[in-house]
């Protein structure tokens, strides 16, 4: 168990590998509790998310998902969120544990009285049902309807006979459901999906795994790829990023931004000879540092080094060639595409 | 905590390792405990060959998913020889710490530093020690 953004969690359950495949192969069930919920409810409460969030969130049917950001007034990142439209004037955001208090403060300072921002975050649990085999298991202590949701969409309905969301969205580039329990409802309906689900492969994974699932999705992690001075253009994520047209906090410096030119990139690169990157390693090119690792480490399903880095625009294309510095040692890398893993159907 | 084997026969050092020792030839890897404390190992780094270890100091790098940690050298001496299969398969220390995941021979340059060894009770006694 590790100290995680203030809470106890498990970095793995047996071997990170094991569970990492078993995501892959079958499924992985996750406790990820610690992330936070924000709610947003009220007449103000749209019209407050389009202004906080960087994606149009005013068409969103109720039952969609949306992957957004909260930027600053620079056009940095505040945070990573997931948006869930939930009724014609509330929508939930799920956020990053470790960003609870700042995105709840952020929230309330830039919006409106009547948007009712409430910070949810103790009162929800939340649990993670990834990989090819989720659905089955949870048609077992779930009704059908839930095997039916495509991607990027949620429904109420219960599960192990307890009251929750289920959406089929997840942080692993695998198929399966990211399922909101009330907090006192987790542990219950945790032992009921791994009862369920052990004859299928089903077993309990962690913090470990959960890393080099998104790793190999190429999912940013805040903090690592992402944070308040990072922009969202030089991660990759401009297509989350409603520039034209948008009047978000944010869209004016990411405009300017755009028009300037953006003199690094988030890259994927894989290592060409032996060594592990890990975060914050320097990345070396034509004998100088110019630039840095934000996550690395040894892909399971791949059998190789994988890394996301910040580079110079100029050497950010695929194929592109630099060193990562390991332990004083030039470590060549190649710039590839990412996903490095094509997990889901 | 699982338990965890320490031959009778090995010396150990507070860092974790175990020395098999032949005349002034010693054989070094780490021992079960470490390898259970790290978890799936993927990567080692082990001198070369004819290079100089020195007591206390930092000779190599074993490499968990999550962690880098640190190999020191419970001798001084020079590196003979150095397990090559733990570059394709680093595994091998997991499964087999004290065979197959041997990590390297030192021919000691002082024979002092091999009386100061802990035997296995000892060791034991520490890591029993440091895990409260």
């Amino acid at each position: 168990m590790v100290e995680f953004a203030g809470f106890s969690m498990p970095v793995q359950y047996g071997s990170i590998v094991e569970e990492h495949h078993a995501v892959r192969g079958a499924a992985g069930l996750f406790d990820v509790s610690h992330m936070g919920q924000l709610r947003l409810g009220g007449p103000g409460a749209v019209a407050s998310a389009e202004r906080l969030l960087s994606r149009p969130v005013a068409k969103m049917a109720v039952g969609r998902v949306r992957y957004a950001l909260l930027c600053n007034e620079q056009g940095g990142v505040v945070d990573d969120v997931t948006v869930y439209r939930t009724g014609d004037e509330e929508l939930l955001l799920c956020v990053n544990a470790a960003n609870i208090e700042k995105d709840y403060r952020w929230c309330v300072r830039n919006a409106s009285e009547d948007a009712g921002v409430r910070n949810r975050s103790d009162e929800l649990g939340l649990l993670a049902l990834q990989g090819p085999a989720s659905a089955g298991i949870l048609a077992q202590v779930a009704e059908d309807e839930v095997q039916d949701l495509r991607r990027y969409t949620f429904l109420q309905a219960p599960v192990a006979g307890r009251t929750a969301t289920v959406s089929r969205t997840g942080y692993t580039g695998s198929d399966g459901f990211e399922i909101y329990l009330r907090s006192e409802d987790v542990v219950e309906v945790f032992d009921a999906l791994l009862e369920a689900g052990r004859p299928l492969g089903l077993i309990p994974a962690g913090l470990g795994a959960r890393d080099t699932l998104r790793l190999e999705a190429a999912m940013p992690l805040y903090g690592h790829e992402l944070d308040d001075e990072t922009l969202p253009l030089e991660a990759g994520l401009e297509r989350f990023v409603n520039l034209d047209g948008g009047d978000f906090i944010g869209a004016e410096a990411l405009r300017r931004a755009r028009e300037r030119g953006l003199t690094r990139r988030l890259v994927g690169f894989i290592l060409e000879a032996r060594g592990i990157a890990r975060a914050d390693y320097p990345v070396s090119h034509a004998g100088k540092t110019v630039g840095r690792v934000t996550s690395g480490a040894p892909s399971p399903t791949l059998g190789q080094s994988i890394g996301l880095a910040y580079v110079p625009t100029e050497i950010s294309e695929v194929g592109s060639r630099f060193d990562v510095v390991i332990r004083g040692k030039a470590t060549p890398a190649r710039v590839v595409e990412t996903p490095f893993v094509k997990a889901s159907s | 905590m699982a338990d965890y084997q320490l031959p009778a026969e090995l010396r150990y050092s507070a860092e974790d390792e175990w020395a098999r020792v032949d005349g002034n030839n010693v054989t070094l890897g780490i021992s079960d405990y470490a390898q259970q404390q790290l978890g799936d190992i993927v990567f080692v780094e082990l001198p070369e060959v004819g290079s100089q270890v020195r007591k206390g100091e930092a000779f190599g790098v074993v490499e968990s998913v999550k962690a880098v940690s640190d190999l020191f050298a419970p001798v001084s001496g020079q590196v003979v020889s150095v397990n090559g299969d733990l570059a394709d398969t680093p595994e091998l220390v997991n499964e087999d710490c004290y065979g197959g995941g041997w990590m390297l021979v030192v021919e000691a340059s002082s024979p002092d530093e091999l009386a100061v060894l802990l035997d296995a009770d000892a060791y034991r006694k520490h890591v029993d020690e440091r895990s409260d």
